[in-house]
């Protein structure tokens, strides 16, 4: 039982902080420009297929640094000449634009690299068991992916708080209009964010690529999770992302551990026999057959009962 | 008034010409129904390139008594009710043989589908063929004169399989991990079923169920597999749920024998041999590369060298579409009411060996030598890799037809 908890705490941790990495830049994006970026899980899959590429060619810690650079190049781009002129339009038609990208981006992964997954491996100098819990081994490229994870987490939350570019920032999640009026040069500092948001989506890419799988579906496994991140944790704050990224991160891998079901829990009552004809569809359904669903439970309890997320500064 | 005449008899002309070549039926054409984009995307363009490579070979001697054959893909997404669209949009474009493999449910509603159209319109004669959905039912409570299925059913896997695995004396606990629907639920009940008849000593210690291609990180699945102790898991998972869950057992040094169905399917052999696990994930099928077989050697080598981004191909299918036009030519017509007779008990040299196997009339159902593989590093004499992995299936156990002959409960209806 100990086992269990100690390996699921560890990977739930671990699951999170991939959610948190993409989750942050999405989050900040959506409350500054106010742009549901539905291509951002794609802006990760770039990221896990240029940093596949750039790791056959060169090696993996130099695609670590380069692959996030190129991706945030592109989505300044995209933001630049695509969202800034769709903008006008209104927010119907950047959703639309996102939601277009999203399909460009997968039929262009697919003209490059084809439809079967990527054979992206865990770098050589860091393909060892870190050390051993209980029976089972924990590679040291999982500890290094929570390291950066944890790492970049410290860093934002540093320019954020300490920066004068955070300054702005912060302001502009919660007063977009004010920071324009101020004489900011409130475009810029859109181009910036997206293009930071998507890089570190990209750095996700990169690093959960080996672990998780290359491949040009692997967007569309994602992305749905993210928007629950972004709900749950709350409209514009970073803290409520990272809270919520973990929070799922945890509640699925915990799930997966536990075989309970309703039969279980009441089973042996006299309730039991009445619930059981009732309930007979999900009477004996486990925990953990219904752990990827939780998230999306939990999505729907938080939009009824706390709308503004966990952590959330306002509600629109 | 003389313009309008004019007009009218050129439009007339013009629609009569349009009509004519389709009119004449040149090309015999056959409909692919399967997943096109999407998450079963890799695994639907593997069977399209493939079908397309037959129509290839046969146009080149000469097309099916004379006509050419034209592959014709539908995109169902792998999703049954998007499916019985595109099943209808291919008999609205004159097509009679449909091709379909990918997930059991969408066989069950195609193959439904296509027996009720043919009951509602006599003289349709459409006729659905299975190259890989293998829930039992498809041959059994669900069987039907217009379907037919050339991979061997669950069962029959399972049951050479649990024949294989009860000789392992080291086996004492099993873990059975599938995905969560009827297919899933079938292989992991004849698993259950047959090991408890061939090796009551062995312990079950796990039934697990997930989600189908929705996980991305199997990571706390293979960590359940380790707490439990298990020295072998079966799991009849394929596409990216096998590739995930055995990458997640590499990293976790997860140390068990493996009975799969399709780790021989796009990406698994990637994953296992990154996750490095060499003999020890066996698989199941009706043959593989290095069997020594000059014709199939030859065959298969020209496919995966035109298509050498996924050089993946299904031996069944070669049988199927080899049989199938056999049939077409002994019955001297196309159209599957016609040919169905002549597919009945037919006998077929099976592409990987060269060994027999044939139709059964029952149940529609062919039976075939299977072949119990492992994959390792290539050895000597062995010709051809996976996925470019210096990998390659080795033999363990070849299953004579014979011993996959399984009863049927089927009580087809025939016209």
């Amino acid at each position: 039982m100990i086992e269990i908890i100690v390996v699921s705490t560890l990977n739930g941790v671990l699951y999170g902080m991939l959610l948190f990495l993409m989750a942050s830049g999405l989050t900040v994006i959506f409350s500054m420009m106010g742009v549901l970026n539905l291509a951002h899980a794609s802006f990760y899959m770039l990221g896990a297929f240029f940093g596949f590429e750039i790791t056959r060619r060169i090696g993996f810690w130099p695609a670590l640094v380069v692959a996030p650079l190129l991706v945030g190049a592109i989505g300044m781009a995209v933001e630049r000449y695509g969202l800034r002129r769709v903008h006008s339009h209104g927010h119907v038609a950047e959703l639309l634009f996102t939601f277009g990208l999203t399909f460009v981006i997968k039929e262009v992964v697919e003209m490059i690299w084809g439809k079967l997954p990527a054979d992206y491996r865990v770098p050589g100098s860091l393909d060892f068991a870190a050390f051993t819990l209980f029976s089972s081994d924990y590679p040291a490229f999982r500890l290094f992916v929570l390291l950066v994870s944890i790492a970049i987490f410290l860093a934002l939350l540093l320019v954020i708080k300490r920066t004068r570019i955070g300054l702005i920032v912060q302001a502009a999640l919660t007063h977009p209009g004010m920071v324009g009026m101020l004489g900011h040069n409130v475009d810029r500092i859109f181009m910036l964010v997206f293009g930071v948001g998507v890089a570190l989506a990209a750095v996700a890419g990169v690093i959960a690529g080996p672990i998780l799988i290359t491949q040009s579906n692997m967007a569309g496994l994602l992305g749905p999770i993210l928007f629950v991140v972004v709900v749950v944790g709350g409209l514009g704050s970073l803290g409520g992302a990272f809270a919520a990224s973990l929070l799922i991160g945890l509640v699925q891998t915990f799930a997966v551990a536990f075989n309970v079901s309703l039969a279980d829990l009441f089973g042996s009552t006299a309730a039991g026999e009445v619930l059981s004809v009732w309930l007979s569809d999900i009477w004996r359904v486990t925990v953990a057959q219904v752990a990827p669903i939780l998230p999306y439970l939990l999505l729907v309890l938080i939009l009824i009962f706390r709308p503004r997320g966990l952590m959330g500064t306002r509600d629109t | 008034m003389r313009n309008l005449l004019t007009s009218t008899a050129l439009a007339l002309t013009v629609l009569a010409s349009a009509g004519l070549p389709a009119m004449a039926q040149e090309t015999l054409k056959i409909g692919y129904v399967d997943p096109l984009s999407g998450g079963g995307a890799s695994i639907g363009q593997i069977g399209m390139n493939q079908l397309n490579f037959i129509a290839d070979e046969i146009n080149a001697k000469g097309g099916v008594n004379g006509k050419q054959v034209e592959v014709v893909g539908y995109d169902n997404q792998l999703n049954p009710q998007i499916s019985l669209v595109q099943v209808q949009k291919a008999i609205d474009d004159g097509i009679q043989i449909i091709v379909q493999g990918n997930g059991s449910s969408v066989a069950v509603a195609v193959s439904d589908f296509v027996t009720k159209y043919n009951e509602r319109n006599p003289g349709a004669n459409i006729v659905h063929l299975n190259y890989a959905a293998i829930d039992p039912v498809l041959t059994n409570e669900k069987c039907s004169y217009w379907h037919f299925t050339w991979d061997a059913s669950a069962d029959i896997k399972m049951e050479a399989l649990t024949n294989f695995i009860k000789e392992d004396q080291n086996l004492q606990k099993v873990y059975l991990i599938s995905q969560d629907y009827s297919f899933g639920h079938a292989v992991a009940g004849a698993a259950k079923r047959m090991l408890e008849a061939k090796r009551p000593d062995v312990e079950i210690v796990g039934d697990e169920y997930h989600p189908l291609v929705k996980i991305t990180d199997f990571a706390p699945y293979v960590a359940k597999i380790q707490a439990s102790g298990a020295d072998t898991v079966i799991t009849g998972n394929w596409g990216q749920d096998l590739a995930l869950l055995i990458k997640a057992a590499g990293q976790a040094g997860l140390d068990v024998n493996w009975y799969t169905l399709y780790a021989g399917g796009a990406g698994a052999p990637t994953a296992i041999k990154q996750a490095g696990l060499e003999n020890k994930v066996f698989q199941i099928n009706e043959g593989i590369n290095n069997q020594g077989y000059g014709p199939a050697e030859e065959r298969a080598g020209a496919l995966m060298s035109r298509f050498s981004d996924a050089p993946v191909y299904y031996p069944r299918m070669f049988n199927m579409m080899d049989m199938v036009f056999a049939a077409i030519e002994e019955a001297g017509s196309d159209d599957p009411g016609d040919f169905i007779p002549k597919l009945e008990g037919m006998k077929h040299d099976s592409f990987a060996a060269g060994d027999e196997g044939f139709m059964r009339a029952d149940d529609h159902q062919f039976f075939q030598p299977l072949y119990i593989s492992t994959l390792g590093a290539l050895e000597d004499g062995q010709k051809f890799d996976e996925e470019h992995t210096g990998w390659g299936w080795k033999m363990a156990a070849a299953v004579p037809t014979e011993s996959t002959l399984l009863e049927t409960t089927c009580e087809m209806e025939r016209p």
